[in-house]
């Protein structure tokens, strides 16, 4: 499938390329993330102690609470980060968050993005334009 | 405001908001009555104050809000600090983010139960409230309309005094997507969490509504706090009806879109204890016990001082209540009968958003038993492993040195 491109419903921020993260697994900063180590943390989750620095993170939808929308900020400026976020499903404070980072995510697509991107592959975001998408290079 | 007429900060605002209604589908704008910030210094960390800081040296009338905005909980109480082995730094981070929202405009509440306390908004209010637990109470129980407005939105609708209208705020959005139907009414408010955590896990994401039947009683305002933050922690959910409870859904037909066929679960009392046995069930002891998330009412202070009348408490008993009701418990005496047993009021906090991962490593804090099942939800990614009890199988835990000595059923 490489090369597919997958078009989302939103997208927002900058252009990124980097390594995919992918798990059927929902995201949320403070429930989710030890983020001074720069892990998943929570015991439960498919990620569970791996890093989550400079990767492309494939995820299924948003969870938890509204603390993720301050947490993007913090995180970009201490540079224990994320290069982008995809979700099947986002909610308001992904966006939110996105916006006050300066961060790059996308969200909606007509298939299981977790599914569709390959864990560990290569891939280019592209938010901007008229459809925002993600694609394995 | 777009234009900078209003000053710098207003025009930050709308751009951000602009931002998120674009991304997330706005027509345009509602205006609303009032905004609720979750700004604690874990979330903002230093990146966070300093970019509120450098707002503060505006003219005052640039920098002020412009409609009632208020707190959600802070990260510690100053004056249990010490008791919590909180650092120095922790405290001045905090005091300096007080300073800087003191400096635009915001009231500082510093609670998640301000539907109890402040000001509930009314049917079909447009507010703009952080915390997933105040906009699932108030969309819910109150009729209101927000969506999750994290700190930075709820910061601009607090000087826009508008929010993007989207969501929530749209009839459309608020119609049942699928219903549970119940064969066994929760009786404890642990259960209640439980409850909203297996209908969340149901949900799945926010684009999501459950509607209740066949509960047999009405439900009381707390029993619906836990309900709801457990809702919305597990399931990312805003919005709930409860047939014949609610007020959308006083006639259940009228939170169902015309001509949809939703789907429908099943939930009963084993499925209540099965999710709360989720929890830690091979621990036979906690270093601590934790009533917060969402903070206690006066009513559940008084219930808790009853069941410790008379009682020690061998480890660490916190009962973290808001800034509102503290003063009330200091006045009818319900603080030192808590404390005369050996458990601490903290006020104005929320234990997880207060450094609960170094809280954990400075006091050897590792198992935790609490009534909120929303805590339960957050606190493992900060290294504890909770339990899921009744308050009064936690009090029994306190009183046994930690032991737990009745697990199921609550």
């Amino acid at each position: 499938m490489s090369g597919e491109i997958f078009y989302a419903a939103a997208g927002i921020g900058r252009k990124v390329r980097a390594t995919a993260l992918v798990a059927s697994d929902g995201f949320s900063a403070r429930y989710d993330l030890d983020r001074v180590r720069g892990v998943f943390s929570r015991p439960e989750h498919k990620l569970a102690g791996q890093s989550y620095l400079g990767r492309v993170l494939v995820l299924d939808a948003a969870k938890g609470g509204v603390a993720t929308a301050w947490m993007l900020h913090e995180m970009k400026a201490r540079g224990v980060m994320p290069a982008a976020l995809v979700l099947n499903r986002a909610n308001p404070i992904m966006a939110q968050g996105a916006a006050l980072a300066d961060f790059t995510m996308l969200s909606g697509f007509d298939c299981d993005i977790t599914k569709a991107i390959r864990d560990g592959a290569e891939v280019e975001v592209v938010p901007g334009g008229e459809r925002p998408f993600i694609r394995m290079v | 405001m777009r234009g900078g007429e209003f000053g710098p900060l207003r025009q930050w605002a709308i751009e951000h908001q602009i931002k998120v209604g674009t991304y997330l589908g706005a027509i345009d704008f509602v205006p609303v009555t009032q905004a609720h910030i979750m700004a604690d210094t874990e979330s903002l960390g230093r990146a966070g104050v300093e970019w509120l800081e450098h707002w503060t040296v505006l003219p005052l009338a640039q920098r002020r809000v412009r409609i009632p905005t208020i707190t959600d909980p802070r990260g510690t109480d100053f004056a249990h600090a010490q008791k919590l082995k909180q650092q120095t730094w922790m405290l001045e981070l905090e005091r300096r983010a007080i300073a800087a929202f003191e400096a635009l405009g915001v009231l500082m509440t510093d609670t998640c139960i301000n539907y109890q306390t402040i000001m509930p908004p009314v049917r079909g209010e447009h507010v703009a409230y952080g915390d997933t637990g105040v906009v699932i109470f108030c969309n819910s129980v109150c009729g209101a309309r927000s969506n999750f407005e994290g700190g930075p939105s709820a910061l601009s609708a607090g000087l826009t005094g508008r929010t993007p209208r989207y969501g929530y705020h749209l009839d459309a959005q608020r119609h049942a997507t699928f219903v549970v139907e119940l064969s066994s009414t929760p009786r404890e408010l642990s259960d209640w969490g439980v409850l909203g955590g297996l209908v969340g896990r149901l949900a799945g994401d926010y684009s999501q509504v459950p509607a209740l039947v066949g509960i047999d009683r009405v439900p009381g305002t707390d029993e619906l706090k836990h309900f709801g933050a457990a809702l919305a922690s597990f399931g990312s959910v805003a919005l709930f009806h409860i047939a014949g409870v609610t007020p959308e859904a006083v006639r259940f037909a009228d939170v169902i879109a015309e001509g949809s066929a939703l789907p429908t679960h099943a939930i009963g009392e084993a499925d209540l204890r099965a999710f709360q046995a989720r929890y830690a069930s091979d621990i036979g002891a906690v270093d601590l016990v934790v009533f917060s998330a969402p903070q206690l009412s006066l009513m559940e202070m008084r219930t808790l001082a009853g069941l410790l009348d008379g009682r020690n408490a061998d480890i660490p008993l916190f009962a973290v209540t808001s800034p509102q009701v503290k003063p009330d418990c200091d006045r009818l005496g319900l603080t030192a009968r808590i404390e005369a047993a050996g458990g601490t009021v903290l006020s104005g906090m929320c234990f997880y958003q207060s450094y609960a991962r170094e809280m954990a490593e400075a006091n050897d804090w590792h198992r935790l038993a609490t009534n909120s099942a929303k805590l339960v939800n957050i606190i493992g990614g900060y290294g504890y492993r909770p339990v899921l009890l009744s308050m009064a199988q936690c009090v029994e835990a306190a009183c046994a040195g930690g032991k737990l000595v009745a697990r199921t059923p609550s």
